[in-house]
């Protein structure tokens, strides 16, 4: 199993290392060339969504990753990764992928002192720890897109298809639980 | 409750990353400093360079402008307090920042003692030279460190300098019997848990990022690969002559730092660097700032 990790900024060694701890593969993606690798997943880390999403445009990867995602390519998105993957920015800001349909809201819980964490149920994961980092949470899902978490009455996961986005960072906690999850619909789809 | 506030401001660390962090004195550079890709930027009245320039007391800035770059972009937001101020820092802390730095830019308010970073909920981020210091910040509470190089010079010359002595000590560390330690810990004047930590992790139990001198994408990848997990660049962006530019130049050199034929790409056409001092010719040494004292 081999795994790409969007490596243009953020925390992508913690997913990197998440991987290795299942036994899966990763590879990073820095440039548009990265992309003729083959790989049976994506993950979008977390980071700041402004500069992933100039950072994929202008070093060439934004097409190439659009249409991987939307022909099916299993694809995990964690709090920034989840805004890189959203049709729809609350506030007017322009998406980036938007392969996902739904609207987040980005900073939703404020500056770095409205951060926190919390356990919740996810849908066919199980209980797990979630770690928000001035995190965004989705404000509205359109037709197709089912809620798989919600904390404190917001939802903080969804599911479309292969994609997984989530507003929270399962990769700083020590929980595996999300990767397996994931590394499950990439098998699935291999 | 007090750790999982301080394992938070240490993942906020971990987010910013990969990134570049930009010294921005009004809210219209921080939009720009935003748009050429700043994972953050850090609020202050004058950057190192003109801080030099105009010598005198060099305080925290005034919060009405912190806050209007709070308003301006999206990305976290820094700000400086001196260092031993906490009063300033409660101040920061009030106007919700997203990181302190406890500088050694600006004037040292205490000659003794650093914050203690514990009593906050607000992260913040402190220079070293060393390791010793980087670990003895971490004590305080700091949940990220960066190197203090020589700010406001353009010369990269001290950020090197740091970076290679912290990655040697910590090398030393790494390698060390385990009833070693006990005695390192001692020479480092840090705590045995933490000599213990960079012992079976061969790193900083927090982020580590370089900053002072950093001026062109070469300076950027060089730390990058001399083990910088991210770059601070102050004067070097608004005093060049394409600040737009050379700062989304910057950035991509960070994320790109082992790729030798995209950072030429990135060096062509920049227009001016900041013009650089030389450490020779330096009145005033900022890095001996808060631990000249110390050891």
């Amino acid at each position: 199993m081999k795994i790409a990790v969007l490596a243009v900024q953020g925390a992508f060694a913690e997913h990197e290392k998440m991987l290795s701890d299942l036994g899966a593969e990763s590879i990073e993606i820095r440039k548009k060339s990265d992309l003729e690798h083959d790989f049976d997943g994506i993950i979008l880390p977390g980071g700041e969504s402004t500069v992933m999403g100039k950072l994929i445009r202008e070093l060439g990867i934004y097409e190439g990753l659009r249409k991987r995602i939307e022909s099916g390519l299993p694809t995990l998105g964690t709090c920034a990764g989840l805004i890189l993957m959203a049709k729809n920015i609350a506030g007017g800001e322009s998406p980036h992928l938007a392969t996902l349909p739904v609207t987040v809201k980005r900073n939703a819980y404020g500056r770095q002192l409205g951060s926190f964490t919390a356990k919740a149920y996810v849908s066919d994961v199980g209980e797990i720890p979630l770690t928000f980092i001035r995190a965004p949470y989705v404000e509205r899902v359109d037709e197709g897109v089912d809620i798989i978490a919600t904390a404190g009455g917001k939802i903080v996961g969804v599911k479309y298809g292969n994609q997984l986005g989530v507003s929270f960072h399962p990769e700083v906690t020590k929980s595996t639980a999300l990767h397996e999850y994931f590394l499950g619909i990439c098998t699935n789809c291999k | 409750m007090e750790n999982e506030r301080y394992n938070l401001n240490k993942e906020l660390a971990q987010m910013l990353k990969g990134g570049v962090i930009m010294d921005v004195t009004t809210p219209e550079q921080a939009v720009i400093a935003q748009e050429a890709g700043a994972c953050a930027v850090m609020a202050l009245e004058r950057i190192p360079a003109d801080i030099r320039a105009a010598g005198g007391v060099a305080r925290m800035s005034d919060p009405k402008m912190i806050k209007e770059i709070q308003e301006a972009v999206s990305i976290p937001v820094m700000a400086k307090c001196r260092i031993g101020h906490f009063a300033e820092a409660q101040i920061l802390e009030a106007i919700e920042i997203d990181y302190i730095d406890e500088s050694e830019v600006l004037s040292p308010a205490d000659d003794v003692y650093h914050i203690d970073k514990t009593k906050f909920k607000v992260p913040f981020v402190c220079g070293a030279k060393d390791l010793g210091e980087a670990l003895r910040r971490i004590s305080e509470g700091a949940s990220m460190i960066r190197t203090k190089g020589e700010p406001g010079t353009g010369d990269i010359v001290q950020a090197v300098r740091h970076m290679r002595r912290m990655n040697s000590e910590i090398a030393r560390l790494t390698s060390m019997r385990e009833d070693e330690l006990f005695n390192a810990a001692k020479e480092l004047g840090v705590s045995y848990e933490l000599a213990v930590y960079v012992h079976e992790n061969g790193r900083l139990p927090v982020v580590n990022f370089a900053a002072g001198g950093v001026a062109t994408p070469a300076d950027a990848a060089l730390m990058m690969q001399l083990g910088a997990e991210g770059v601070f660049v102050g004067s070097g962006i608004f005093k060049s002559g394409n600040p737009q530019k050379r700062a989304a130049a910057i950035v991509k050199a960070v994320t790109n730092y082992n790729d030798a034929k995209l950072l030429a790409e990135l060096s062509e056409d920049l227009g001016e660097a900041m013009v650089g001092i030389n450490e020779q010719e330096i009145e005033l040494l900022m890095s001996i700032r808060g631990e000249s004292g110390e050891r």
